[in-house]
């Protein structure tokens, strides 16, 4: 019982970020109906930002996530203006080509930049877990559950409360519309990508610390994302909050009960099996953002 | 003989066709006509495997057609053109109406592999075949032009080609008359005709009342789903109720 | 015209390569471009003629050349000559899965099942160790024998990847300008008018899938047999992309397109070698797809005979019936 708690804990931790990572991923495919297979390339981005923040200039640890997050957003806003704007109305195939060559240039360029050796990510939490009861919990992970958690209500937040927010839901539930009412189209596609862009980033500054950085960590995390996404039905962001946390348990009891080899694996799976028998996501009446 | 019996199409709680019922003797021309969104195109779609119906039965030649594909529908002669311009954008005319043969060939995977006598016998029958269909049509002088870059009337004229290349019994036409000029609907009619006149059956879904009544030896009229008149030309143009679904809504007949 | 003079300089000089290819280097450079060749045309043939992308291909490369490699070594020690259909066999068969599989799935989603699926299969081989020795892979895979000759040297083996290319093309060749051809292309442009004359669109999607998958399970049996050695690494991801990039810049939907690809990517990284590191040619495998997308949409093929031949594509890349998404 205590083992199955401990495993359902560190599900949560993993859900989290895979829920920023999804939460980014289905505005921007569930949304903008980009096929974003550079997403996980954020990922390792936030994370080698938040190792060159805390490595090499000694920032404090909140700084150094902040300094992803925003990392991520202006490569993200940079990406869609560059190469996305002058894409838009082409074959959704097409665009899909360019994410994926957007998806090789940058895994190599981190390769490039920081070798093929795995980074250690320094933090600044005490190692000793925490007891609640008959769990424990690293400091780090702990933070990182709660940060996550955080940001997931502040994505909330502006998706539903703001008029960012509400812009946004307009401009891809009927652009003509929301033209009509003032509502800038093209920065809001840039401000939607940067911003799914920079969750994906502080997604990767946040487990970045707990396992390693290495340059190829963002092709299991864009996976995932998409796995994430598809389970909790697109441009859904209850579901993609769910999908994550979901995903991140079953994969834990899958490392923990069936074999820790094939973890990974989950994700692939679920991809599988969703798409051929509930493709609309398991949370099914999935109504899109607004 | 195509036979509907009490056939029912519903989505997501609107009813499409509410159980429609009407019979196609062979070798006639016949016309469905009704206003917009009486249900013609979704009857179409229902008899040709594109759209599964609630209810009812479907019986051509003896055989049922309800719950089958498209392609195995086709495969028992019955063939459609669409209601909006339908043609192999990117191939010839020439190949357009290739592959309209694909049912008259037999290849299979190993012999087209080995390039058998047989298999190349039955390519060079196939493209006889498909410039006799370009003859039939009168598009020869087409034959290599892409057939988007055809002007609209004979990229309409491609469609049917490619309708008839598939050798149909039962040819159901959806506006095959939609945005052409006169001549062209001329060149249509006797082209129908000579469809007939080879022993096809044709069901045409039309709005042109001149061509309809001009052309069909029964004219079925439908309605919100629901067949309100059947019979011959004459009888449905004095048809009060006819009349009355026409005046309610924005085209009336001739 | 040119291209048949082309063709006929390139025959000769491929026949002839041994002898003028001094640098044994340079001839193993070649024998790879051979195996790509075979790899880009499979890709070629979903891709190019159905429009469906694979992002999972090095799957059915790895399971060509694990069960090749497996079939060879002890116990079983079977021929190469039996192994290689065996192999075509065993991918074909992953083909079919994946045909059958994704035949209600489009764009977008068949993408992220290939890809999953290769995921999938990846993580068999390095985790299965009984059968695949996991990570450290099947060291002193045989090579091929004709008789009482040992297909050991370059020169030798040359010549078998260049049947088997050759072999391949005719393949694609034959299959394309054929009715069943015509069936391909004819769903990928316009998928209900190519039902409403009686073509089965998932019969001839899962056949595509089926030859796609067979052909690079050939390419991992010759890859295995040549390197003598078989590791998870052939599932990895930077082979799909190689293989991608070969037929989008060759030119898709073409037969000469992965041809020209295949032997683009192939030396071109050989000849940067000297010029900068492997790392740098991957990051320019980036940059090239997205050049493409931007400024050569139809591949170099295409683009350099011109207008000649109908466009496969139009506009955007490659044509799905409803952009990405499930089909209802």
């Amino acid at each position: 019982m205590e083992q199955l708690l401990q495993h359902l804990v560190n599900g949560l931790v993993l859900g989290g970020t895979y829920a920023l990572l999804g939460i980014g991923l289905t505005l921007i495919f569930g949304l903008m109906s980009v096929v974003n297979f550079a997403h996980g390339e954020f990922y390792t981005l936030g994370a080698y930002a938040a190792f060159a923040a805390l490595a090499l200039a000694g920032l404090p640890f909140f700084l150094a996530l902040l300094a992803a997050i925003a990392v991520g957003a202006l490569l993200g806003a940079l990406t869609e203006r560059a190469l996305l704007r002058p894409l838009r109305g082409h074959s959704i195939d097409t665009i899909m080509l360019v994410m994926i060559g957007v998806w090789i240039a940058m895994q190599n360029a981190e390769l490039l930049a920081w070798g093929g050796v795995a980074r250690s990510i320094p933090h600044p939490f005490p190692t000793a877990p925490f007891t609640l009861g008959p769990l424990n919990i690293a400091p780090l992970r702990l933070f990182v559950v709660v940060t996550a958690a955080a940001l997931i209500a502040l994505a909330w937040l502006l998706i539903q409360k703001t008029r960012l927010g509400t812009a946004m839901r307009a401009t891809f539930q009927d652009r003509d519309t929301a033209a009509l009412m003032g509502v800038s189209i093209g920065r809001i596609h840039t401000i939607t990508f940067a911003f799914g862009s920079a969750l994906a980033a502080a997604a990767g500054a946040l487990l970045g610390p707990v396992f390693l950085a290495y340059p190829s960590m963002g092709d299991l995390a864009s996976l995932k994302a998409f796995s994430v996404v598809i389970l909790g039905g697109l441009g859904n962001l209850a579901g993609a909050t769910l999908g994550g946390l979901l995903l991140g348990i079953a994969e834990e009891l899958g490392a923990g009960y069936v074999s820790s080899g094939y973890r990974d694996a989950v994700g692939f799976v679920a991809i599988i099996l969703v798409l051929l028998f509930r493709p609309a996501g398991l949370f099914a009446r999935a109504e899109r953002i607004g | 003989m195509l036979q509907v019996s009490d056939l029912r199409v519903e989505f997501g709680g609107v009813v499409a066709l509410a159980g429609i019922s009407f019979s196609v003797q062979p070798g006639t021309i016949t016309s469905v006509i009704g206003p917009n969104g009486a249900g013609k195109t979704t009857a179409f779609n229902a008899i040709t495997g594109y759209l599964r119906p609630s209810r009812g039965r479907i019986v051509w030649e003896g055989e049922s057609l309800g719950g089958r594909r498209p392609c195995d529908i086709a495969r028992r002669g019955v063939v459609r053109t669409f209601q909006r311009t339908s043609v192999f954008p990117a191939l010839s005319v020439f190949d357009n109406v290739r592959t309209g043969l694909h049912l008259r060939g037999a290849a299979g995977f190993w012999p087209v592999l080995a390039r058998t006598a047989r298999v190349r016998l039955e390519e060079a029958r196939l493209a006889a075949a498909a410039d006799e269909v370009l003859a039939f049509i009168g598009l020869a002088h087409r034959r290599d032009a892409r057939a988007d870059a055809l002007p609209y009337g004979e990229q309409r004229l491609v469609e049917l080609a490619v309708a008839i290349a598939a050798r149909p019994r039962l040819l159901l036409l959806d506006e095959p008359a939609a945005g052409m000029t006169g001549g062209e609907k001329d060149r249509l009619v006797a082209l129908i005709r000579k469809i007939r006149d080879d022993d096809v059956t044709v069901l045409i879904v039309e709005h042109d009342m001149r061509l309809v009544m001009g052309l069909s030896e029964t004219v079925i009229v439908l309605n919100h789903g629901r067949v309100i008149a059947e019979g011959v030309p004459a009888e449905i143009r004095a048809h009060p109720e006819v009349v009355r679904a026409y005046l309610g809504s924005a085209d009336a007949p001739a | 015209m040119i291209a048949r003079v082309l063709a006929a300089l390139g025959a000769v000089a491929a026949v002839t390569a041994p002898l003028w290819v001094a640098n044994p280097y340079h001839l193993h450079v070649l024998i790879m471009a051979g195996i790509f060749t075979i790899l880009a045309l499979s890709l070629n043939l979903l891709l190019g003629y159905t429009g469906q992308l694979s992002l999972g291909h090095a799957a059915f490369f790895g399971i060509g050349a694990y069960t090749s490699a497996l079939l060879t070594m002890p116990p079983l020690e079977w021929s190469f000559w039996v192994a290689l259909p065996a192999a075509a066999l065993a991918a074909g068969l992953a083909g079919w899965a994946i045909g059958r599989l994704a035949l209600k799935l489009r764009g977008a989603y068949f993408v992220l099942v290939t890809i999953s699926f290769a995921g999938v299969i990846s993580l068999v081989s390095v985790n299965w160790m009984e059968l695949t020795n996991g990570p450290l892979g099947i060291p002193g895979v045989p090579a091929p024998s004709v008789g009482p000759w040992t297909l050991r040297t370059k020169t030798a083996y040359w010549y078998l990847v260049l049947a088997m290319a050759v072999l391949a093309y005719l393949v694609c060749r034959r299959l394309v300008y054929s009715r069943l051809g015509r069936a391909l292309v004819a769903l990928r442009e316009n998928e209900p008018l190519a039902e409403s004359v009686g073509i089965d669109g998932t019969h001839y999607l899962v056949l595509a899938a089926v030859v796609s998958a067979a052909m690079a399970g050939v390419g991992g049996s010759l890859y295995a047999h040549y390197t003598r050695f078989v590791s998870p690494e052939v599932f990895l991801f930077s082979y799909t992309v190689t293989m991608v990039i070969m037929v989008i810049a060759g030119g898709q939907g073409t037969l000469a397109g992965p041809v020209v690809g295949a032997l683009l990517f192939t030396a071109l990284p050989e000849a940067l070698r000297e010029a900068m590191a492997w790392q740098w040619q991957l990051l320019a495998y980036g940059v090239v797809l997205i050049v493409c997308v931007f400024f050569l949409p139809r591949g170099i093929v295409p683009t350099v005979t011109g207008a000649a031949r109908p466009a496969w594509t139009e506009g955007g890349l490659f044509k799905t019936r409803r952009g990405s998404g499930s089909r209802e």
